[in-house]
């Protein structure tokens, strides 16, 4: 509230020390972002479902907590694209982060266009 | 219901020798920077692979014991669709790190399992389940005939 009636007093100095604070989400925070420039969805659900799969024998010896998401996107940018293709949309958008050693293991997608959603809703309602 | 379980009981043993090994070439990689590409050997290997029946799955585990969820997850999948296996082959991807890298590459895929269906690659196990949930996997089980006929 104080920051939005006085924004000449905005004390900038807090705002830079929290934003430098370590996130404990950095690799979900990373999926957002570059899915929310690259695809600008109208839905974006991130869910992490790493500690279902903590005790595989893959994730022996890996201290991440952020290895298996699910991940739904209804987006645009999929329409007139097969799924495989919007897999693929998705993938090459993480390819580092699922690269990476530690990163991400395993990578559940929805990804939908808002008409397909919709029709999804109709015929669920 | 009850059909449908009894169709993957069937499946279960099936398989044939459940994975055949892709044999790895003989010589050794000289470096990482080498390892990271697709060597003609490897792709000459998994073109192999992928044609040596109609019905092809890449996974971690065989079919009896998966390795991971979503491999299981895409074998229960295809004994539920009726998946015949005579015409299906699945290939363990942990028996052979150059299979389990080369496959990514060939596919384009990062992640294991992958399906494929007449040598064209159709997806991973959220594909699958999406395919399998719309009936659009039965239709294209169906039309490339891989079932197992409804009399047997």
């Amino acid at each position: 509230m104080l920051v939005r009636t006085l924004p000449g007093l905005l004390p900038r100095r807090l705002f830079s020390v929290s934003a430098r604070m370590a996130s404990v989400t950095p690799m979900e925070d990373i999926m957002r972002d570059k899915i929310a420039h690259a695809f600008t969805p109208s839905t974006l659900v991130i869910r992490n479902d790493s500690h279902l799969h903590a005790h595989h024998t893959a994730m022996e010896g890996s201290t991440s907590k952020e290895t298996h998401f699910h991940v739904t996107i209804v987006s645009d940018a999929f329409q007139a694209k097969m799924q495989p293709a919007r897999h693929r949309m998705v993938y090459a958008l993480l390819k580092e982060e699922m690269a990476r050693e530690g990163g991400i293991h395993a990578l559940q997608l929805k990804t939908k266009t808002p008409a397909e959603e919709q029709r999804e809703k109709e015929k669920n309602a | 219901m009850f059909s449908r379980t009894a169709f993957s009981q069937a499946f279960r043993p099936i398989s044939r020798p459940s994975s055949r090994p892709i044999r790895s070439p003989a010589f050794a990689l000289p470096s990482v920077f080498h390892a990271r590409l697709l060597s003609s050997e490897t792709r000459a290997a998994i073109d192999k692979a992928v044609a040596s029946a109609p019905v092809v799955l890449f996974m971690k585990g065989t079919p009896e014991t998966p390795q991971c969820g979503f491999s299981r997850a895409s074998i229960q999948i295809l004994g539920l669709q009726g998946v015949d296996p005579k015409k299906f082959v699945a290939f363990n991807v942990l028996e052979d790190p150059e299979l389990r890298q080369g496959v990514k590459e060939y596919s384009d895929w990062p992640t294991i399992p992958q399906l494929y269906l007449d040598k064209e690659f159709v997806g991973g196990c959220d594909i699958l389940m999406s395919m399998h949930q719309s009936g659009e996997l039965a239709k294209m089980l169906e039309g490339k005939g891989v079932l197992v006929a409804a009399d047997q």
